[in-house]
């Protein structure tokens, strides 16, 4: 289970937050087509250190940036987005 | 040596059996060889899981190219082959996924005879349950789909299901009541390790090199073309070069720069001690997403949701697991009766439709096979079949042709959940 540090709320279960996606995924409203698919479809999906969108859906609901590694499991930043 | 080599290669039968208890059974051989790596084959499979033995072995078998490798970073079905809940059934959704599965599924039906070897495949009946009106409305019409597609789907009373597994909680104020049923008979379960250990030695014996602890670290290029596989035992060239690593496809990919529609997640399972036989039939509900059978040996081996966010640590939240247990029990409370002995986790290739992808790369050369999500399993000997077609051939067999990486540019996504590009919402 990860203990994720919420720069709002301090340190809260994981049980409180959701996964949105990678931050390399997201499409933006002046992206070319291309780009979209790219951005829908394509990921690193690095095994190893990435970063994230997560909410802290059942918390303050805001959107985080996270930093995590994706076999360790450790979180080495987190903060507002 | 030579002898060993022969033997290992006989048929297995009864009379072997026999023959082997007057020598006390030390006559038995390697099931595969311990290959040695050559400089160059036709193909090189990377990932010695069930698919990637299955395709080494219809590559020989079916198309007569033997010049095969399957390099596999560490044992033979030591990855997601093992990992697994053994489910094998085709009563999906989609009619590519449909005829894809049931593809698979008519090849698991005499695949032990294949591969001369038991690979325990028990045709048990697979059996979705529905929970209320709407549930029942749903399977209906996903039976009447899958038979118009030649595929069989039988939909089921409510008595029918208690009277099939009756330690199921039928009362009409259960957590989750249960109204009835959709049973495909011609599924069920098969044994993982054998599975895998059955298309090693089958594939050997036809002269497949089977290369463990050897572990893909880049590929050979010549410009945009793959002409091999750069491995922590050298160097390996390939006429054709085949990822077959659900789980670790997008680490596989991005050693050649590609980005993929797949991420990583977690997948738990968990198994209880062995007890008499308790459950007939696999039962699963969609509705809640909750999953089980019993093994052979008496375990009750079942799953659930994934963990919801990326990961390839091959370890798990105790809050999915605690999930669906409780959902199993819930349908079935004796089962709070059984010790769990075991829970693990399998790293999944989880796609952005929620479907395979099997299908050649923008690297000329170089084919996937992978986003299996978390159901690979079943797909094992059909994945292998299509996936030595398209290796041996350069095209996609029919069957397969929906499942091409392009599709996701296109639009012609095969989303059986209906959920979109997110993998944490299937």
């Amino acid at each position: 289970m990860l203990l994720i540090p919420c720069p709002h709320c301090g340190p809260r279960a994981q049980e409180e937050f959701a996964y949105e996606r990678s931050l390399d995924s997201v499409v933006r409203l002046d992206d070319t087509p291309d780009a979209a698919i790219t951005a829908l479809y394509a990921r690193a999906n690095l095994r190893g250190e990435d970063d994230e969108i997560w909410s802290h859906a059942h918390g303050c609901r805001q959107w985080l940036r996270l930093r995590r590694d994706r076999v360790s499991h450790a979180i080495s930043l987190v903060e507002a987005l | 040596m030579a002898r060993i080599a022969s033997l290992a290669r006989s048929r297995y039968s009864a009379l072997a059996l026999l023959r082997g208890a007057i020598g006390g059974h030390r006559h038995w051989g390697r099931a595969w060889r311990a290959a040695e790596p050559r400089r160059a084959y036709d193909a090189v499979i990377i990932g010695g899981g069930g698919h990637g033995l299955a395709t080494a072995y219809y590559l020989a078998a079916v198309h007569g190219v033997t010049r095969v490798a399957v390099v596999e970073k560490g044992w033979i079905g030591g990855g997601n082959t093992a990992r697994n809940t053994t489910i094998v059934r085709s009563n999906y959704r989609q009619p590519a996924l449909q005829r894809l599965l049931d593809h698979s599924l008519t090849l698991w039906h005499g695949l032990s005879d294949t591969l001369n070897y038991n690979v325990m495949f028990s045709p048990r009946g697979a059996l979705f349950l529905g929970h209320s009106d709407a549930d029942m409305t749903r399977l209906a019409e996903r039976g009447d789909a899958l038979r118009a597609m030649g595929i069989d789907a039988e939909l089921m009373s409510r008595d029918a299901v208690a009277r099939l597994l009756p330690l199921l909680d039928m009362d009409r104020n259960a957590r989750w009541p249960i109204e009835g049923g959709l049973i495909q008979m011609r599924g069920g379960s098969a044994r993982h390790d054998a599975v895998a250990w059955g298309f090693a030695r089958a594939a050997d014996a036809l002269g497949v090199d089977i290369i463990e602890n050897c572990e893909v670290t880049g590929f050979l290029r010549d410009g945009a073309r793959v002409t091999g596989v750069r491995t922590t035992r050298g160097d390996i060239g390939a006429g054709r070069t085949g990822i077959c690593v659900a789980g670790n496809s997008g680490h596989v990919a991005g050693l050649a720069g590609l980005r993929l529609p797949i991420e990583s997640h977690t997948l738990q399972a968990w198994v209880t001690e062995p007890v008499k036989p308790m459950v007939d039939t696999v039962v699963m509900s969609q509705s809640l997403h909750c999953y089980f059978s019993q093994s052979d040996k008496g375990g009750i081996v079942g799953g659930g949701d994934p963990d919801f966010f990326p990961s390839y640590a091959q370890r798990g939240q105790p809050l999915r697991l605690e999930d669906s247990i409780a959902q199993a029990i819930a349908l079935m409370p004796a089962l709070a009766r059984l010790r769990m002995v075991r829970s693990w986790a399998g790293v999944t290739d989880m796609s952005f439709d929620g479907s395979p992808i099997i299908g050649e790369t923008p690297l000329p050369g170089l084919y996937l096979n992978g986003g299996w999500c978390y159901g690979g399993f079943k797909a094992t000997p059909g994945s292998g079949h299509l996936y030595a077609h398209l290796l041996a051939t350069g095209e996609s067999h029919p069957i397969a042709a929906p499942f091409a990486l392009g599709r996701f540019a296109t639009g012609r996504t095969i989303d059986e959940a209906g959920a979109g590009p997110k993998p944490q919402d299937r």
